[in-house]
Parts: C-alpha cells; sequence; structure tokens
C-alpha cells in the first residue's frame, strides 16, 4: 500500500502546507502576536491539515475511500481551533487597556480557521499532482497555492478606503473636540492640560459611501483604537479612564475623527499606524453595489 | 440594551442645584478643593470627571 509515489505525494504535500502556513503565520504577527507557544500550535495543526488533505488525492486513486472521510472530520477540528482561537482572544482582551472588540477578535478568529483550509487545500492539490505526475508538477502546483493564498490573505486597509490627516485639538469649555467633531467632557483642568500638551487628533475622511458605511462600524473603530494604541503606545492606566482613545463620528459628513493620548508623539507614525489597520471582514459594507445604495447617494 | 454608564458620585459647589439620591452628593467649599475630591474620587472609583459648567462635577463609570 504505501508505494513510493504514494509517500512522495505525502511528503511534498505536508511540507509545502506546513511552510505555507509558516510563511502565513509570519505575516500574522501585527495582527496577532503568536508567541513562541502560539506558532507550535499553529505549526501542529497546520501540519494534521497537511497531512489530511495530502493523502486524499492518493487514497481516493487506490480506491481507499474511508480516507476521504477524514476531510470531515478535519472540517470540525478546524472550527474548533476558531472556537479556541475566540475564546482566547476573549479572555485576554480583558487585560488589555484598549479591547479590540467582539469584531476584531471574530475577523482573527474566522482567519485562522479559514488559513487552516488554504493549508488543507494545497496540500491536496500539491499532493493530488505529485501522485498524478511528479514532484515536479507537485511543487509547480505549490508554487501557484502560494500565489494565490497570499492574494486571498491579503484583506483591504484603512488607507485604501479612506484618507487619513491630523485635526486639530481643542477645547470649549470643558468640551473636547477634534476640530468640529465633539468627543467628551472633560471637567478636570489638569486633564485638559495634558489633552492639550500630549494629545494627537486624526480625521478619517471616507473616500466613498462604501467607506463610509464601513468606518460607522463601532466593531471597526474599536479595531483602529486597538491596533494604534498598540504600535504608539498609551498614556493611560485602569485609573485613568479619561485617556482611553476615543473614535467619534461626524454625522453630516461621515468623517471620523480620533482622539488619542499616545507615548510617543509622533503625528507622521500615527497616520501611517492608521493607514495599516486592516478593514474588518464583518465591518465591511458596500452599500454602492446596490441599485439603491448608488441611487440614493447622489 | 444594557445600561453600562453610571454616575457613581456628584461633587457639588452649590447644595440647591444637587439632590435626590440616585448617587453620593459631596459638597466642596471652592473649586481648589472640588478639583481634590474629583481627582481623587475618579482614581479610586476609575471613572472620569465630567463636568455640568455649573459648578458640578460627576463621576461617570464608562
Amino acid at each position: 500500500m504505501f508505494a513510493a509515489p504514494f509517500l512522495e505525494a505525502m511528503l511534498t504535500g505536508v511540507v509545502t502546507g506546513v511552510l505555507i502556513r509558516y510563511y502565513m503565520l509570519k505575516r500574522d504577527y501585527r495582527q496577532y502576536p503568536s508567541y513562541p507557544h502560539g506558532t507550535t500550535i499553529h505549526l501542529a495543526m497546520a501540519f494534521i491539515a497537511a497531512v489530511i488533505g495530502s493523502v486524499a488525492v492518493p487514497a481516493l486513486m487506490e480506491k481507499e475511500f474511508t480516507a476521504v472521510t477524514f476531510l470531515a472530520l478535519a472540517a470540525t477540528q478546524f472550527r474548533e481551533v476558531r472556537d479556541m482561537e475566540r475564546m482566547m482572544l476573549k479572555n485576554l482582551d480583558r487585560a488589555n487597556l484598549v479591547s479590540r472588540g467582539v469584531e476584531y477578535i471574530e475577523g482573527i478568529a474566522r482567519v485562522f480557521e479559514a488559513r487552516n483550509y488554504l493549508v488543507m487545500f494545497t496540500s491536496l492539490l500539491v499532493g493530488g499532482a505529485t501522485y498524478w505526475g511528479n514532484v515536479f508538477y507537485g511543487l509547480l502546483v505549490a508554487f501557484i497555492a502560494f500565489l494565490i493564498s497570499r492574494r486571498l490573505m491579503g484583506g483591504k486597509i484603512v488607507g485604501e478606503i479612506a484618507r487619513v490627516r491630523q485635526g486639530k485639538v481643542h477645547f470649549k469649555g470643558p468640551n473636547l473636540f477634534v476640530e468640529d467633531i465633539h468627543f467628551m467632557n472633560l471637567g478636570m483642568e489638569s486633564v485638559k492640560e495634558k489633552y492639550l500638551e500630549r494629545a494627537l487628533g486624526v480625521i478619517i475622511e471616507p473616500l466613498d459611501d462604501n467607506a463610509r458605511a464601513t468606518l460607522a462600524n463601532i466593531g471597526q473603530r474599536m479595531a483602529i483604537a486597538h491596533d494604534v494604541a498598540t504600535l504608539l503606545g498609551l498614556y493611560k492606566d485602569v485609573d485613568t479612564a479619561e485617556f482611553t482613545p476615543i473614535l467619534r463620528r461626524d454625522l453630516d459628513t461621515g468623517r471620523i475623527g480620533m482622539i488619542i493620548v499616545p507615548i510617543e508623539r509622533d503625528i507622521e507614525f500615527l497616520i501611517e499606524a492608521v493607514k495599516r489597520v486592516p478593514v474588518l471582514e464583518s465591518a465591511y459594507r458596500a452599500p454602492l453595489k446596490t441599485n439603491i445604495g448608488s441611487k440614493a447617494s447622489d | 440594551m444594557e445600561l453600562n454608564k453610571f454616575i457613581l458620585a456628584i461633587i457639588a459647589l452649590e447644595p440647591e442645584k444637587v439632590g435626590g439620591c440616585g448617587a453620593p452628593i459631596f459638597y466642596a467649599v471652592n473649586k481648589e478643593e472640588q478639583d481634590k475630591i474629583a481627582t481623587t474620587m475618579a482614581r479610586i472609583t476609575e471613572g472620569v470627571v465630567h463636568d455640568l459648567e455649573n459648578g458640578t462635577y460627576i463621576i461617570v463609570k464608562h
């Protein structure tokens, strides 16, 4: 049963599958810091996915149909990966000064599940190609799969759907504004002074109606606050809730204003950080793609 | 819709402007003392001080 082409197909499939997962994990880093053990868990998962994927086609050709049922088994397993990631991130989120938000966590968990499927399909195709042809065909398919998964991985970022620029932070009485967007009421003089001294304001202008609807999503705004706070540091602790970064929407124009008190007071990188925040899959809206939405917009 | 904002305390300069019993009321003799009480209370309760612009501060848990 373990003929040479069978082993060859499995080996090529498994190796390429795990390598592709490892490549995707590296790209993951900013979105979800994977600790050494997190990496191990996901590589182990990828290995299982790759093994199952790569045996599927040879098994079918050898008329070992039971082997294919393992694919279904694997799908259940990977749904558990999603649950595991979701649970863990939710638990960890309580320890964040600026929480990620449920939508962001859901997005990350979904990505983890999806990437395991990508690995499985890669291994399936590579294993099949190797078994049907030889290792050369396998590697060719692996390269194509690599290009496809790289494309599938790259989602949109905020910088592609909106213009980000600096906004002036100022007070009217106790009320805090960035340009004409109202944020909150702050009583203490000392807090106001700190804001005027250290805070940075940013205005995010959506490029079209799709972007306007996407940026209105609260989960998307929480994701922006979380990512920017992670990248620039936050002048805040649990007992100074007034320094929490806030994003508010200008009702008239759909612009989003953001106020943050960072540790690194550098507007250039703040804007860059905002631009690089991923657009959440669950927040993405496209009213312009419908008849009603596009007609209503003009 | 769950309620997730609470007035934890009121720090007032003028007693006639506050009343009821929803939250504890602290009376301050001047603005300086009011600021001091407000800061301390905010740190202890992890709340935020808001100014109602009539000489009354409220501490709100967000």
